[in-house]
């Protein structure tokens, strides 16, 4: 598990110069203040997270339930009630604050988000199958997927086959991105590469579980 | 305005002369040898120009010892020491690929006798 995370919004992707003025592509990661509305602990819930929301919303787009859980915290409502899971909550405490600051510049992330949805999307986009030929007497079928099974054994489709069907808007996790930036005061996180998900979506991004760079780090 | 302008206002450069496709450029561009760095000259007309913001760049065709050369160059980048416009071209296109195919007198470009353009 991670050790630290945060949540933010996506704003867009755009590029920077490195120190050897190379353009680096970024995606930015708008990371509001995010205020901590339950410490969820092994001994209690049987798992350690934290649950933070960001942002302002409404009162009366707030069910009774949700003022509750708020109320109890003594914090103000926000936009939506997200889970980070984290290694040791000991330091964190309901009502602290979590700043962009808490990832640092060279540090590796894994970025987890909702994927754009691509409607009922063919083999080829859904599980990169490669297709049929353009020539050789191919006649419509150059993107189909070809065989899904034998003959008269077994007689039927294996359940699972890959086929064509809905695509995308599902939960996607990028890992090893690295970390090229981090403003504090307009609340911004420079992740190189692209993350998944639309403009505007909510973006995950937790230290690296397979690669966790020290901060600081070599790069 | 689009959301990323804040992050790209930092990496954009204000000392751009204005350019358009026909100009010849003198492009100065920082070449890192090792430790040392200096300054090469690249000479030659712009056949294109394409982009927006910090995406922008340029495409600049010279033909050396007989072999068309062409470098396509961000606007905002920062191995650019300094472009100087050597002169203002008078073109009908606002991409000169066509100067492919011409050779010596064919591929001159008609230059616009203004000294500074408006």
């Amino acid at each position: 598990m991670a050790t630290k995370a945060i949540v933010g919004e996506k704003v867009g992707m755009t590029q920077v110069w490195d120190d050897q003025n190379r353009a680096i592509p970024v995606t930015v990661v708008k990371v509001s203040p995010a205020r901590v509305v339950q410490v969820k602990t092994p001994e209690k819930e049987g798992y350690s997270a934290v649950q933070v929301t960001w942002g302002t919303r409404r009162a009366s787009t707030l069910s009774k339930p949700e003022i509750g859980h708020f109320e109890k915290a003594g914090v103000t409502p926000g936009k939506k009630l997200v889970e980070l899971r984290i290694d040791d909550v000991s330091g964190y405490e309901v009502g602290q604050e979590i700043l962009a600051d808490v990832l640092e510049k060279g540090e590796m992330i894994d970025a987890t988000a909702v994927s754009k949805g691509k409607g009922f999307a063919g083999g080829m986009k859904r599980h990169n199958f490669s297709g049929q030929g353009a020539a050789h007497g191919n006649h419509k079928h150059h993107r189909a997927p070809g065989s899904i099974g034998a003959c008269a054994t077994p007689g039927r489709v294996f359940k699972g086959t890959k086929m064509a069907g809905r695509y995308g808007g599902g939960q996607v996790t990028t890992t090893n991105l690295e970390v090229i930036g981090v403003d504090v005061e307009r609340n911004l996180v420079l992740v190189k590469g692209a993350v998944p998900g639309p403009r505007g979506g909510v973006v995950v991004l937790r230290t690296s579980v397979k690669n966790p760079m020290k901060a600081g780090g070599t790069r | 305005m689009n959301p990323t302008d804040l992050i790209d206002r930092d990496s954009l450069r204000d000392d751009i002369p204005s350019f358009r496709t026909g100009d010849t450029l003198k492009v100065h561009v920082r070449v890192v040898e090792g430790t040392r760095e200096r300054v090469q000259v690249f000479q030659g007309v712009v056949i294109r120009r394409q982009g927006s913001g910090l995406q922008e760049t340029f495409t600049v065709r010279k033909v050396s010892f007989g072999v068309g050369v062409e470098r396509t160059f961000p606007v905002h980048a920062p191995t650019i020491a300094k472009i100087e416009v050597d002169s203002y071209g008078d073109v009908r296109r606002a991409k000169l690929y066509y100067l492919r195919d011409l050779r010596g007198k064919a591929a001159k470009i008609k230059e616009l006798r203004v000294t500074e353009r408006p």
